[in-house]
């Protein structure tokens, strides 16, 4: 096993990468898991960079490392302590964790039987030039994948309000209605030239 | 000969951990924004495997096609998930999902 530039950022990349996860799932403030997956999030698209895929790569920093940690940052700022307060419940986490082994048993059994198939592993072959290039993944999106893109920007935009139907607060919209108690609230009346108030409302008082 | 960086059954390995840790996280965790995080963390690996594959076959760029899909529904989901949490939030005072029993009895 060699020392080339090439296995030294897979090497980093990779041990980022399970850092960060392992970070994201343990840690007990979720300001610091966010930063796991930060973390996470910029060695996949080291290993995206690697693989040849540049246009991800750039996609990956954006969406992920733009908006969705950050997203997740403004929404553990906006709840504050709560979020990372303890459970008050206390019910035991046996069958949580009973899940949890069931769940690696799968996954380790998976990676035996595929392991066990002898064979020589599989090499990455050369590309053409140009692959993973803004140029070529964008005319294929534009091409083949014209519908299934159309169909992301509507699901993009329905996202977005469904997000801000479901996150406004009521309270905004009870603040602003207009409450009538008397007819003068509903008919403005002559304004006092001085300080501006309907006239007559200082024997009201 | 076999160069740790130019072999598939590596990132394979790699992509199956991070998998792992996010099944794992989502399974023990309660705390509902970690258990999304989590979410994050498994369809990252996916998009990684993904590409890992298309590196494999260089022919075509498919599989950079479903990566860039993939993140884009990931996007709306975490729009939508997170609004879901604020306005859960607003309800209970919690963003435990041991809490979120309204429907369980």
């Amino acid at each position: 096993m060699m020392l080339t530039p090439g296995n030294l950022l897979f090497a980093l990349c990779a041990v980022v990468c399970l850092a960060g996860a392992l970070t994201t799932i343990t840690a007990q403030n979720p300001i610091r898991g966010a930063m796991g997956l930060l973390a996470t999030i910029f060695g996949i698209a080291g290993l995206f960079l690697k693989l040849r895929a540049e246009f991800l790569t750039a996609i990956q920093l954006i969406v992920y490392a733009g908006a969705v940690v950050v997203l997740f940052v403004f929404v553990l700022m906006l709840l504050g302590a709560d979020a990372r307060a303890p459970a008050r419940s206390g019910r035991s986490g046996g069958s949580r964790l009973l899940g949890a082994a069931l769940f690696v048993l799968t996954i380790v059994l998976a990676l035996v039987s595929v392991g066990r198939q002898q064979g020589k592993p599989t090499a990455l072959g050369p590309v053409r030039p140009g692959h993973g290039s803004v140029e070529a993944v964008g005319s294929l999106l534009f091409s083949d994948g014209i519908f299934a893109f159309e169909l992301a920007t509507a699901l993009l935009i329905v996202a977005v309000v469904g997000a801000i139907a479901v996150a406004r607060s009521r309270q905004g919209s009870v603040r602003r209605k207009k409450l009538i108690r008397t007819p003068r609230d509903l008919f403005g009346g002559p304004l006092h030239p001085r300080d501006g108030r309907p006239l007559g409302s200082e024997g009201a008082e | 000969m076999s160069s740790l960086s130019d072999t598939l059954e590596h990132y394979v390995l790699l992509s199956t951990l991070i998998f792992t840790i996010g099944g794992v996280g989502f399974l023990v965790r309660r705390n509902v924004l970690v258990q999304l995080m989590s979410i994050e963390l498994m369809l990252n690996s996916v998009n990684l495997l993904l590409v890992a594959f298309n590196r494999v076959h260089g022919e075509n760029m498919n599989g950079q096609m479903f990566a860039f899909f993939i993140i884009a529904v990931a996007a709306a989901e975490v729009a939508v998930g997170l609004a879901i949490i604020l306005s859960y939030y607003r309800l209970k005072s919690t963003v435990y999902t041991d809490e979120a029993d309204l429907m369980r009895h």
